[in-house]
């Protein structure tokens, strides 16, 4: 955290130059990438001062402006040199479209690292032009993850001639094959791999992966059901480099863990959900892996404190131990761990805990920072009391769920862990009001606090606000909490980033007024269900300018007013939910269209936006998924109009009545885009008011003692 | 002979890395001291494998010789030294049949052939036991315990020597009368057949593969023939003799002289030569009557001496059926005369083995970039495991494939024809020195061919000896096998 800190202080600092670089931009008179010729023609006569300013120093003043994608494309249109330098600095480029690759990729010659998880499909054919590219032999890394539709003859030539290749990534890629992965395999200097959910991959392609890259140094093989032992065997023989290990969810047992565990260098393993994994493996281990640091067993069902306190008693070097969903978490368990003096983290997620597990926890002599006991049973006050007093050091905790927790175990948080920097505790139904004063005069250094579903009120919030380091603050659901606690948090935490509103129907438009004031640096906003909001408070959005994400679903008394004042103050809006804002029309549609440029994912259902909205958003080119179910004003053709007309969307949502109108080559076109069409068969929601029963369940759960 | 050697040499030092690859797959700490250990004990050995007669005088002063100073069991040389004797009579006669018949032009040319071949498989044998024989006297590698306990262990060959039915007579008997002349005549008989040579060469690699192939074979023999809760002489030990158990036939009709390979057969045949054939009684089976009182346990010896199946072995272990014999004689000591069709590759001395192959034949998926093939594909892994840069190859790129194991084929071939070149030369040099002076088989003529070579061709000439390695370890793995473990035999 203290990096984005100072990341932004810097940002701050050079924030005059981006001003300047912001000043020249606007003096060009169209948006174009390319200076006008005509312009450059007239600029003879008086000689381009920028012209004089040397490589190094526009590199830079680049290397500053890394912040937000907006500076350095106003910083490229500056003057030909300018723009000139800024090709040849980019060093990643995420292009939204696979089409236009091999023409970026001709304008920025020492691009190095290529994302291309922002396109649906990408050929062969490009795949084979990246190599071709000026930038194809020193490209250094490449993601094809959620990329579809190329084969092993475009893996080939970019393995072939993309010598330096480091990194790839070819998650979610579910019809790669083996030929792909023998294709990968000649790519010899690979050292990050990732290959999640390749399921189609069998032993002889991970075996051509283990002969041909020796120097994998990260490998992610999660979901790749086609493999056996046999395969990841052979990879721990041949991949002696391995550091970082993914085997979550495949079909490894006890008969290569010898192996894998062998691995000189292994860091982190992760072995989630392996059914093949057993106490009876685990504990035939000869030797564990003594340079293990993070181990990750989570919902591994065999395996119980025996086989697990056997690979864990070599790990002398292990920091984090992860153990979602285990078996029940007990005494042996617990001490086991005892003799790990690193260890540093510790979750064990959805557990059932024993009191007396927990006691031993407390009474170990090492120093954790940071626990996990979300959602477990069986963590009570006096067990989670005697962690606390052991471990004053804790900078995170989570006790999401643990519903049998009350103010005691609050008040040994507020009293020995006063460094914490995050707490997580949604739902923690027997905790009265009075706790949360506690946590806000103890607990100065909380970054993140989670209190969502929790008896807050505006006592507890005014306390809470003393944490002025917060950043994230999550008070959904607190139905106690109205404006003047908000107006609190909005006076005293500069930086908060996220800050969710959900349900909280007590907010008016004076709170958000007072959060936009306060909070500049605002990036995610969720006033779902939040009724009493209106225009005038989406207009004082509009200050916060790196807002990104903002949730305005149930906002029914909001409309194309607010929503173009947000559109016209938050340009970097990514995802937007304006469900059941009934008074949205298409004009808040063409605002979002004409400003919103970045705009990726939005929710339309139940406003009344119609096929001119739909059409008009098409022109956003970032827009990849969008949820239009039940617009009344919708017909068939002018859907599809829109669909056809959006090029870049990947997935919508869409009602199942249209299924039949729509005709079925623009279904297989879409789909053969990359489009994901998904069809739902809800029924039309009649207006309820929702929170009213809301509020009428959560009472009636407080009612009968929280459960 | 300079000349052929060289271009044998030159073929081996055009593809040292073929050679190096065999030197690899062969075990190479076992290579070695074999090798000199076989030229060791050639030496210490010349003057007794060089004349035969000599030979057998000699033996009877070297049981009195000092255990200390004899680290090798003479009577067991002798039983090998008689066998080899035995085996070139055979050759001898054959071979002298064929001389008779050229004369004649009344025998098909198929039964020419399978003479030769027999002569070959013969000229083969006693190669292989020549080398054995000369093996055995080396203290350092063979029978440690033997040579810590002589006493004991030729106490205990005694002792189980006399109850054998390959009786010590019937081996000393024809013995004495090889000479010289005899050899010349059989040297002769083999270079008038011609292609004689090159079906030996043939013949010892089959030998060399065979050792390589039968392996996993021997394992399961061993695993089948689980006798152990037998005591040695708890059972009667039965020996066939050679030509029995490769006789196409076992019933021969006493009248016509038609063979038959089951009695039963033979009975219904005999119906034809007379009535007195047709009563039931002669039809009926002959063991009934037998059956009344129990048959004593009977168990099968390997005509083959020094063969662990043979009951002279220290270590016998007997074979339960005359098939197990039979597939046993074949699988082990006898040349591979079934070729599979489809794959040209691998060769069977029993139909059935070659049968059983070809229903697998071709199934071989797991290919690795090598070429190797395999039919598992834990298998395959294991393989890549152990050989670096040798990665899986997939079924798609089929042309590559085929190319890579194309070339395997006849980088193995060229492998056994340089092992067995060397080897033919050395032998067309013995008759040579035959010619010029009596002393053939003295194996100086051995030694002094190998250094001369040595001399002439430094750098080739290490290769060449190296292919011979090859052969020679290929052969003297299959003495160890036979005289210190299993043998091939399946039942059924």
């Amino acid at each position: 955290m203290g990096q984005i800190r100072t990341l932004r202080k810097r940002t701050c600092e050079y924030e005059a130059v981006e001003a300047l670089v912001l000043v020249f931009a606007s003096t060009n008179p169209s948006c174009d990438t390319l200076p006008l010729k005509k312009r450059r023609s007239s600029d003879d006569h008086f000689p381009n001062l920028f012209d004089a300013l040397s490589d190094e120093l526009l590199f830079l003043i680049l290397d500053r402006l890394d912040s937000s994608p907006f500076d350095k494309k106003s910083f490229s249109v500056v003057c030909r040199s300018f723009y000139a330098a800024e090709s040849r600095h980019r060093r990643l480029l995420r292009p939204l479209r696979s089409d236009l690759v091999p023409s970026v990729l001709s304008r920025y010659p020492s691009i190095s690292h290529l994302d291309l998880s922002l396109c649906p499909r990408v050929s062969d054919g490009v795949l084979a032009s990246i190599a071709a590219a000026a930038a194809g032999p020193s490209l250094l890394s490449i993601n094809l993850s959620s990329s579809r539709s190329f084969s092993h003859s475009g893996l080939g030539a970019l393995a072939a001639i993309c010598v330096s290749l480091v990194e790839i990534n070819l998650s979610n890629m579910i019809d790669l094959n083996d030929a792909s992965a023998a294709a990968i395999g000649r790519a010899r200097n690979l050292e990050k791999l990732w290959m999640a959910r390749c399921k189609l991959v069998t032993d002889m392609g991970i075996g051509c992966i283990a002969v041909g890259c020796r120097k994998l140094r990260l490998l992610c093989l999660k979901w790749c059901l086609g493999l056996t032992d046999l395969g990841l065997g052979l990879m721990a023989v041949k991949c002696r480099e391995v550091r970082n290990l993914d085997l979550s969810f495949t079909m490894v047992t006890k008969k290569c863990l010898p192996a894998i565990l062998q691995l000189p260098y292994l860091e982190e393993l992760s072995l989630v959900g392996c059914p093949g994994v057993d106490d009876e493996g685990l504990t035939s281990l000869k030797q564990g892996c003594k340079s293990l640091e993070v181990l990750n067993m989570s919902n591994c069902q065999h395996v119980s404190d025996v086989g697990l306190s056997s690979i864990v008693n070599d790990a002398v070097s292990l920091r984090q131990l992860i153990l979602a969903y285990y078996s029940p978490v007990t005494h042996s368990l617990t001490s086991s761990l005892l003799k790990l003096s690193n260890l540093e983290k510790v979750k064990f997620d959805g557990c059932r805990i024993t009191a007396s597990g927990l006691l031993a926890l407390g009474n170990s002599c090492i120093s954790l920072k940071e626990l996990s006991l979300s959602k477990c049973s069986g963590v009570t006050d006096e067990g989670l009391s005697s962690v606390l007093m052991k471990h004053k050091g804790l900078t995170k905790l989570d006790i999401t769920c643990c519903r049998k927790i009350t103010d005691i175990s609050i008040a040994s948080i507020a009293n020995s862990c006063s460094s914490l920097t995050s707490l997580k505790m949604e739902s923690c139904n027997l905790v009265s009001k009075h706790a949360f004063c506690m946590i806000g005069e103890r607990c100065h250094l909380l970054e993140e606090l989670d209190l969502t579903d929790n008896d807050l009120d505006n006592q507890g919030l005014k306390a809470i606000s003393n944490c002025h380091r917060l950043y994230i603050l999550k008070i959904g659901l607190c139905l106690n909490v109205n404006d003047e606690g908000v107006i609190q948090i909005g006076k005293s935490c500069p930086l908060l980033e996220e800050l969710d509103l959900y349900r909280s129907v007590g907010i008016t438009d004076t709170g958000i007024m007072a959060i936009a004031c306060g909070c500049p640096l605002l990036q995610m906003i969720n006033l779902a269900y939040c009724t009493e909001i209106t225009d005038i408070a989406l207009r004082s959005l509009s200050k916060c300018s790196k807002l990104n994400t903002l949730e305005l679903r149930g906002c029914f008394q909001v409309s194309n007013y607010g929503l173009a004042g947000v559109a016209l103050g938050c340009r970097e809006i990514i995802k937007l939910d304006i469900k059941k804002c009934y008074h949205i029309t298409d004009a808040g549609m063409v605002s979002l269209a004409r400003l919103c440029y970045h705009l990726r994912q939005i929710n339309l259902s139940y406003s009344s936006v119609t096929e001119v909205g739909l059409l008009a958003l098409a022109s956003i080119s970032c827009l990849q998924s969008m949820t239009i179910l039940h617009l009344s004003g919708l017909t068939p053709s002018g859907l599809a109009a829109a669909l056809l007309a959006s090029g870049g969307l990947t997935k919508v949502k869409l009602h199942m009545s249209f299924k039949s109108l729509i005709p079925k080559f623009l279904i297989q076109h879409l789909e053969s885009r990359g489009c994901m069409l998904q069809w739902r068969d809800k029924p039309f929601q009649a207006e309820v008011d929702a929170n009213e029963i809301w509020k009428q369940q959560s009472q009636d759960l407080v009612a009968t003692g929280g459960f | 002979m300079d000349l052929k050697q060289k271009g044998v040499a030159e073929i081996s030092s055009s593809l040292p890395h073929i050679l190096d690859e065999t030197s690899e797959s062969l075990n190479g700490d076992l290579l070695f001291p074999q090798f000199n250990s076989l030229h060791y004990g050639l030496k210490s050995s010349s003057s007794e494998i060089g004349h035969e007669a000599q030979n057998q005088d000699q033996s009877a002063p070297s049981s009195f010789f000092d255990s200390q100073i004899l680290s090798w069991d003479p009577r067991a040389m002798l039983n090998k030294l008689s066998f080899l004797e035995h085996k070139v009579h055979q050759v001898q006669d054959i071979v002298h049949s064929i001389a008779n018949n050229d004369g004649r032009f009344s025998i098909h040319a198929d039964e020419v052939a399978a003479q030769q071949q027999l002569v070959t498989a013969d000229l083969t044998c006693i190669i292989i036991q020549l080398i054995s024989t000369a093996g055995t006297l080396l203290p350092a590698m063979k029978n440690s315990i033997i040579s810590a306990n002589p006493e004991l262990e030729r106490s205990r060959v005694a002792a189980t020597s006399p109850g054998t039915a390959f009786s010590d007579e019937k081996m000393v008997a024809p013995s004495e009368t090889m000479k010289a002349s005899d050899f010349d005549e059989l040297i002769n008989g083999l270079s008038g057949c011609g292609t004689a040579g090159d079906e030996l060469i043939e013949c010892l690699k089959n030998v060399g593969s065979g050792v390589v192939e039968t392996a996993p074979l021997e394992d399961h023999d061993l695993k089948d023939a689980d006798d152990g809760d037998l005591l040695p002489g708890s059972y009667e030990v039965l020996q066939l003799e050679k030509e029995e158990i490769l006789a196409p036939h076992t019933h021969f009709c006493m009248i016509c002289g038609k063979g038959f390979k089951r009695d039963a057969n033979l009975r219904m045949h005999m119906r034809g030569h007379g009535d007195e054939y047709k009563t039931p009684a002669a039809l009926a089976k002959p063991t009934k009557e037998s059956n009344s009182e129990p048959t004593p346990i009977r168990r099968y010896s390997c005509p083959f001496i020094g063969c662990k199946r043979n009951k002279a072995h220290k270590k016998f272990l007997p074979l339960k059926t005359i098939l197990c014999v039979k597939n046993h004689y074949k699988r082990s000591h006898c040349d591979k005369r079934y070729t599979c069709s489809r794959c040209n590759g691998k060769k069977f001395s029993v139909l059935a083995d070659l049968k059983t192959h070809e229903k697998h034949c071709g199934r071989d998926k797991w290919l690795c970039s090598c070429g190797t093939t395999f039919s598992r594909k834990d298998k395959l892994f294991g393989h890549i495991t152990l050989f670096q840069g040798h990665s899986p190859a997939l079924p798609a790129d089929e042309s590559k494939v085929l190319g890579a194991s194309e070339e395997k084929v006849t980088v193995g071939d060229m492998v056994c024809n340089l092992g067995g070149g060397s080897f033919g030369d050395g032998i067309q040099l013995d008759a040579k020195g035959i010619d010029d002076d009596r002393g053939f088989f003295s194996l100086m003529n051995f030694d002094s061919y190998n250094f001369g070579s040595l001399d002439d061709f430094p750098r080739p000439a290490f290769d060449v000896s190296e292919g011979s390695f090859c052969l020679s370890s290929g052969s003297s793995s299959f003495m160890t096998r036979n005289d210190a473990n299993s043998s091939s035999h399946r039942p059924g």
